[in-house]
């Protein structure tokens, strides 16, 4: 405090009055990571605009609207997280994990069941799935327990620890079920006790045990008769392995999302578009947008959107590197690989390369949750950003 | 930061990098390098055809009556993608709609396998030309029938029944086979093409080009608003319009039918080919081809023990000739100088050769005669010495190649398919068959001797001998027997003239033609000519010559050719019939029939002409 005071005494000359940029903490946010979160926010809102307009009878901006409002929720909490300096969450690691567990389990009791999976709340303006914000809270409350545990027990402990804390939540997310978020729960354990400085040693025993267990579900459990899996989800993870089989539903719908993507060709068609615009290809405001890009705006579009993602994600990395403390590294890194997971495998599985998974695109694909989940894991990669622009500024502009 | 935490943020950028790399790849990959395929993939999704059979063209005869017309009719069709998802709901739905057709399933499921395998995907006819009620029950019933429905479809009409059913021809949806051919390029299966007679020959202009209906459909192949891409009408075939006159045919087929032997006819315009009328006996219905035939009544069209009735005589049937052969044999002798114009024989009723007997039909010796006289009479001795004579004289095979110039045992063009080229037999013929051992002897002068009265091993038609009669006729024009006279368009505008013009020229004196024309007159209407009793009171002056060939297992052929009016000829009629007995008793009269008719209005007696008395 007292070094704030002598430097406050002292004011660099163009700050002499903090301007509303500085009130409101912009200037010490990394605005390309603001600006990409927001121009895929937008566009998300724009492709949206384009593609859905005879989805909901009698209500052309029915899909628009509400994803302009959940973008515009985002962004404030954004905002407001920003502010809020991230290292509390450290603090409240324990209160997470247990809000984080407790809210998905109250779907089990009070969720509304969509498509024979219960995942969400029914709430009265929207419907709100825990695990999508779950996915912010596993990375705030794991790395709280990476830097807390450091020091308690042997490296093997402390791996069984972190993989059962992080597995816990996934295995609930699973049994909802909900394969796609499961595995980003488990992408995150992975990236953060990674980051966390986990021995390579113990990281290539969990690699092949994911590759021994894969093989085990989606392989021998079938063949000796009691299937791990649903056949529709067992379907879906192997389909893009044997893309020109159209028998299946999996199939079929890769197959769609390609030929969506490929007759777009450089430049796209534009409202001509047929394989999105009528329903060749399912879910086109989730969890297959990218399909509806990729056929509409071309190469051009599809390679545009790709940038920003890869910009967003750079920036990311950039702050896993900037951050002031380990807390902030751990939680930096958790978010960065949220995000490369879900965009690689959604991207992919639109490509025809990674199998359906049910991953939404972050802050591209429909849904108030995951948009607002979205923002609020930049808002958090901006705390740590503006956290540790402070702490080489020595001041504190709240 | 510690190196350590550096070095896994370093391969967690590069593995970002990585991914973002084949992301990028991938996407570059699917849009700009087979970005074209996938572009045609989905037109082809969300695009469905449907087609609109048009009308074939009318067939017309050349007064412009209708021979074959259209009716609208009704074709059962089944869409696959619409019937139930369910197996044995499916085969349920379709056991049901044989009954209805009284098919079975069995064949039901064969019917739509053939079909998928020639055009995935498209609707299968079940069945053509079904019947109202069952249209009305149809779509009474639609929920009973997803996936069912029924198309307008044109179907060939025959007002005049049996009337030049050889002529006419069928059409038949295109088979497998038929769609590799260059001729049917553009034909869809499905489609309808004529499989026979000028239906099949003037197949492209009959044709019509169908509608088609390019409508865009959702996932579920829905129709969406405003998709209706291309929507062109059916545009109809052309007519065609035939050298045929309906009324000469309507004589022909009666006069052939009337003795109730098979046979065939043949009424030729002999300047230019043109046919008129061409018939041959047992007939069918051609009507027949319009519904699915049963195995039965295709075995009877062609089995040659119930009369090979779909088989056309007249231009397919190989008889010996007989006599209707000696004016071929004439100029076959005056071109090679086996004989003069007026060199007399001498026919004591016998002509003899290495020891063997050959006489003449009923014993008769008729003296000492000429050319003209010896075919009024059909002196058989007269034509045996030509043919010695010529076998003796050179080149040995004079008769064989004036024969072959005048049009037999070789194809004569016209157009229709399954001519046949009969056969001329000729010394390299039999000793080539000699050499395999496939008959007893070499030729010899007897084969030749044979030859030139129409016997032993010779093959032709009525159109044969009627382009070659035609040929003497003219002087030498060979012409090119046809049936199409014109192509007109819906209005009746000329669209094209078919004229073929002459198949060839052949150097004939008009001084044997003269001969020979002066002897078939006689024949026909100077007493003591073989078909006098037929012709002699005749209105018009004819040039015709009896026929009567020995045909190895059958009672004789009867055969007459008959040029008209002399001695400037416009018309050929040849006739034969199968087992028919004397050319003047079965024939003769049935060439007269059709005289009657040609010249019907016209005609007039002519006085002197003949000097036979009027009937």
């Amino acid at each position: 405090m007292y070094a704030t005071r002598t430097r406050q005494a002292r004011p660099e000359p163009f700050v002499a009055r903090p301007g509303l940029a500085e009130r409101l903490g912009l200037a010490y946010m990394d605005a390309p990571l603001a600006l990409a979160a927001a121009a895929l926010a937008a566009f998300s809102v724009f492709v949206l605009g384009q593609a859905t307009r005879h989805d909901v009878p009698g209500n052309p901006n029915y899909f628009v609207d509400r994803q302009a409002l959940y973008a515009v929720l985002g962004i404030v909490g954004m905002l407001l997280l920003s502010r809020i300096d991230y290292s509390r969450f450290r603090e409240l690691r324990v209160g997470i994990y247990t809000f984080l567990c407790v809210s998905i389990s109250l779907v089990f009791v009070f969720g509304f069941a969509a498509r024979g999976s219960r995942r969400a709340f029914d709430l009265p303006f929207f419907s709100f799935q825990p695990s999508e914000l779950g996915k912010l809270l596993l990375v705030l409350a794991l790395a709280g327990f990476v830097i807390d545990g450091a020091r308690r027990g042997s490296a093997r402990q402390r791996t069984v620890r972190y993989l059962c804390l992080g597995l816990a939540p996934a295995a609930l997310v699973f049994l909802q079920p909900d394969l796609g978020t499961s595995l980003v729960f488990g992408a995150i354990t992975l990236a953060v006790m990674y980051v966390g400085g986990v021995p390579w040693t113990h990281l290539a025993a969990i690699g092949a045990a994911v590759v021994a267990l894969t093989t085990l579900v989606l392989v021998v459990a079938p063949a000796i008769g009691t299937p791990v899996l649903k056949g529709y989800q067992q379907e879906r993870l192997t389909s893009f392995l044997h893309p020109d089989e159209n028998s299946s539903d999996a199939g079929y719908q890769q197959n769609q999302a390609k030929i969506a993507i490929g007759s777009g060709e450089k430049t796209g068609r534009g409202d001509r578009a047929t394989q999105t615009r009528l329903d060749f290809v399912p879910e086109r405001h989730t969890d297959f947008i990218f399909a509806v890009i990729g056929e509409r705006y071309g190469f051009m579009g599809a390679a545009f959107v790709l940038s920003l993602y890869a910009l967003l994600i750079w920036r990311a990395l950039r702050i896993v590197t900037l951050s002031k403390n380990s807390y902030g590294t751990l939680v930096a890194g958790g978010i960065a690989a949220m995000l490369l997971f879900q965009v690689f495998v959604n991207v992919g599985m639109n490509l025809g390369i990674m199998p359906i998974t049910g991953i939404p695109l972050p802050l591209m694909s429909y849904g108030g949750s995951s948009v607002l989940a979205t923002f609020l894991a930049v808002g958090v990669l901006q705390s740590i950003h503006m956290q540790s622009r402070l702490s080489q500024k020595g001041r504190f502009a709240w | 930061m510690s190196n350590r935490l550096a070095l896994r943020l370093a391969v967690f950028g590069g593995l970002a990098l990585v991914l973002f790399v084949v992301l990028f790849f991938r996407l570059w990959q699917l849009q700009v390098l087979s970005g074209d395929k996938y572009l045609a993939e989905a037109n082809n999704n969300r695009t469905r055809e449907f087609r609109v059979s048009a009308p074939r063209g009318e067939i017309l005869d050349r007064n412009g009556e209708v021979l074959v017309g259209n009716r609208t009719s009704f074709a059962l069709q089944v869409n696959l993608q619409k019937l139930p998802a369910d197996r044995a709901e499916r085969r349920a739905e379709l056991a049901r709609l044989g009954e209805l057709t009284h098919t079975s399933l069995r064949r039901v499921l064969k019917i739509i396998a053939e079909q998928q395998k020639v055009a995935a995907g498209a609707p299968v006819t079940l069945r053509r030309d079904v019947g109202s009620y069952l249209v009305y029950y149809l779509q009474e019933n639609q929920d009973r029938f997803p996936g069912i429905s029924v198309q307008r479809v044109f179907v060939r009409r025959y007002p005049s029944g049996t009337l030049a059913a050889h002529i006419l021809g069928s059409v038949h949806e295109i088979n497998e086979d038929q769609l590799k051919e260059a001729r049917y390029k553009g034909v869809q299966p499905g489609d309808e093409i004529g499989q026979d007679g000028v239906e099949y020959t003037y197949d492209r202009p009959l044709r019509g080009t169908p509608g088609m209906t390019r409508i865009q459909v959702d996932a579920l192949g829905q129709p969406t608003p405003g998709g209706r891409l291309v929507d062109r009408p059916p545009a109809p075939g052309n007519n065609l319009q035939l050298t045929i006159d309906s009324k000469l045919q309507a004589t022909g087929d009666a006069a052939l039918s009337g003795q109730g032997l098979y046979g065939a006819y043949v009424a030729m315009n002999a300047r230019n080919g043109q046919i008129l009328a061409m018939g041959s006996n047992p007939t069918f219905d051609p009507a027949l081809f319009t519904h699915t035939i049963s195995q039965a009544t295709v075995d009877r069209l062609y089995s040659e023990d119930t009369g090979a009735a779909y088989f056309n005589r007249a231009i397919a049937g190989a008889y010996p000739t007989g006599s209707t052969f000696k004016p071929i044999t004439s100029v076959a002798a005056l071109a090679s100088g086996a004989v003069t114009p007026t060199e007399s024989i001498y026919d004591d009723g016998v002509f003899t050769l290495g020891g063997i007997d050959f006489q003449n039909a009923g014993g008769a010796a008729y003296g000492s005669l000429s050319m003209q006289r010896a075919l009024q009479v059909s002196s058989d001795v007269f034509y045996y010495t030509l043919g010695d004579r010529m076998y003796e004289g050179t080149p040995k095979t004079a008769l064989q190649e004036w024969a072959g110039r005048l049009g037999i045992g070789r194809e004569t063009g016209i157009d229709l398919p399954g001519e046949q080229a009969g056969l001329l037999p000729t010394p390299a013929w039999r000793n080539e068959l000699y050499r395999k051992k496939l008959t007893d002897r070499p030729w010899s002068a007897g084969d030749n001797v044979n030859l030139a009265v129409g016997q032993g091993d010779l093959q032709a038609d009525p159109l044969q001998m009627a382009v070659a009669y035609a040929t003497i006729a003219n002087g030498g024009v060979v012409p090119r027997p046809h049936i199409g006279l014109q192509v007109n368009d819906a209005a009746g505008r000329v669209l094209r003239e078919i004229d073929p013009g002459p198949a060839r020229h052949v150097p004939i004196d008009p001084e044997w033609r003269d001969v020979i024309l002066a002897g078939l007159h006689d024949a026909a209407q100077l007493p003591g000519g073989t078909s006098y009793d037929i012709f002699g009171g005749f209105p018009v002056p004819v040039a015709g010559k009896t026929g009567t060939a020995e045909r190895p297992g059958y009672a004789d052929q009867s055969w007459y050719v008959v040029l008209a009016p002399y001695p400037d000829p416009e018309i050929v009629v040849a006739v034969t019939f199968e087992q028919g007995g004397f050319g003047a008793d079965t024939a003769a009269p049935a060439a007269r029939d059709i005289l009657s008719e040609y010249f019907g209005k016209s005609a007039h007696p002519v006085p002197g002409a003949g000097g036979g008395a009027i009937e």
